[in-house]
């Protein structure tokens, strides 16, 4: 019991995929347009997580390690499949809202990096907690980023005109949407004050001597977690190569 | 012929991969502190994006769509990009060892980016012939090397900026990130 809250807990606070190790930005980034859109894109991934860390930590007794990044893509791309059909079939409004990032859902980084680091590793139990808290943890992520840009874009929340809004015509005062928030510099803008807000958090904590997980993922400049970059192990190295090559070349 | 064209600027400028869909999102933060990896990221990209739209249009006229399996397009895909980039690189390596030296090393990031399934995928969302998805790919690749290239230029500028310490590293980037996008809605306007 004990494991499962602890789980959970992790998944929603302390290893928050969005807020803390900064996974998974490109369907951020992109579905966050309205509180809505974030709460089903997170929902959908949340399933794709459990179903996936589910079936992984079943199997992890009987995948060999040296094919076990294929299978796992494998397993994932099966159930964003299904989910894919999920969707669309039940809920085709939010199907045509999100697109072509529910397929996407199979190069998060969060999904294969749960796999990699915790489902293939423990039992099936903790495995599912685990999928569940981080799922829940992404969904917070993204709700809360959709409300911001729909509460800013648009003076909405979850649809309903929570501002009321300025009519220049009969000259009623009111807000004045920032249409950019809701279009795709605005995002942006919210990721990249997202990160200063948790920069500075981060700095206060580490003053009194409490310690946040450091963010992991491309925003960290490791393009290895993301997604199956892991698999090859080098792409870290690559790219630091990459950049003593250039390094070198410009002290000639 | 000007479809084809109009195919090219479409992908490549009025809808930006990065900046206007977020796909390959990694690589434009993680690999754009200097203009030379920026640029060399940016060719490996046009070569495997080309490649695998070539590729996967191949697999879905000639296998998925025939056999009336292209549900599982998401799962053949992925596994497609995923060998075919190994296989590219093997390729590179053992024949074209001048070109495997400027792209080989960025080769192994780019079976993680999301640009390269999402082509694939939206070729087939479109309804695009093997022709038309292999530009839709081209373009898109060079609209990531243009966006990558340019914010490469602007880093190495900043870089020495006074810039408030909470912003410091990724945060000014993303910000210029999105001024980018604000310029790059400028040609929104172009095709209808």
């Amino acid at each position: 019991m004990n494991k499962i809250v602890e789980r959970l807990q992790n998944g929603i606070i302390k290893e928050n995929p969005t807020f803390v190790l900064m996974l998974g930005m490109c369907p951020t980034l992109a579905v966050t347009t309205s509180a809505i859109n974030g709460l089903g894109m997170g929902l959908s991934t949340t399933v794709v997580l459990v179903m996936s860390n589910l079936m992984i930590s079943l199997l992890r007794h009987i995948i060999p390690d040296r094919v076990r990044v294929p299978a796992f893509i494998v397993i994932v791309a099966s159930f964003v499949t299904i989910v894919q059909f999920l969707v669309q079939g039940f809920i085709p409004s939010l199907y045509s809202a999100l697109g072509i990032y529910i397929p996407l859902i199979v190069v998060n980084c969060i999904i294969l990096g749960r796999a990699e680091s915790y489902a293939s590793k423990n039992p099936v139990i903790p495995s599912i907690f685990d999928g569940l808290g981080m799922g829940l943890g992404f969904t917070v992520g993204l709700t809360s980023i959709g409300i911001v840009r729909e509460i800013l874009g648009a003076g909405q929340i979850f649809g309903f005109q929570i501002l009321p809004l300025a009519d220049a015509a009969t000259g009623k005062a009111g807000y004045t949407p920032i249409t950019i928030f809701v279009l795709a510099p605005g995002a942006f803008f919210v990721l990249a004050f997202l990160i200063a807000l948790m920069n500075v958090i981060r700095a206060n904590a580490e003053k009194k001597g409490k310690h946040i997980t450091p963010a992991t993922g491309c925003l960290a400049g490791d393009c290895e977690s993301c997604g199956m970059g892991s698999c090859s192990g080098k792409s870290n190295v690559s790219v630091a190569k990459a950049e003593t090559k250039t390094e070198a070349k410009d002290k000639e | 012929m000007k479809e084809l064209l109009l195919i090219l600027v479409a992908s490549a400028i009025v809808n930006n991969v990065v900046l206007s869909q977020f796909l390959g999102l990694c690589p434009f933060l993680g690999v754009s502190k200097k203009i030379e990896t920026a640029a060399g990221m940016g060719g490996a990209i046009i070569f495997v994006i080309t490649i695998s739209s070539f590729v996967t249009g191949l697999i879905y006229k000639f296998i998925l769509e025939p056999t009336g399996f292209s549900y599982l397009q998401t799962i053949v895909f992925i596994l497609v990009i995923a060998a075919l980039v190994q296989f590219v690189e093997m390729f590179l390596k053992k024949q074209i060892p001048a070109l495997y030296r400027s792209l080989g090393v960025y080769l192994p990031l780019i079976t993680t980016n999301c640009a390269v399934l999402g082509i694939a995928l939206k070729n087939v969302t479109k309804g695009y012939n093997i022709l038309e998805g292999v530009i839709n790919g081209f373009g898109t690749a060079v609209g990531f090397t243009i966006a990558i290239v340019i914010m490469a230029g602007i880093r190495e500028k900043i870089e020495f900026n006074d810039i408030p310490k909470p912003f410091k590293g990724s945060a000014i980037v993303v910000v210029t990130a999105g001024l980018m996008a604000i310029a790059f809605f400028g040609f929104s306007g172009i095709i209808k």
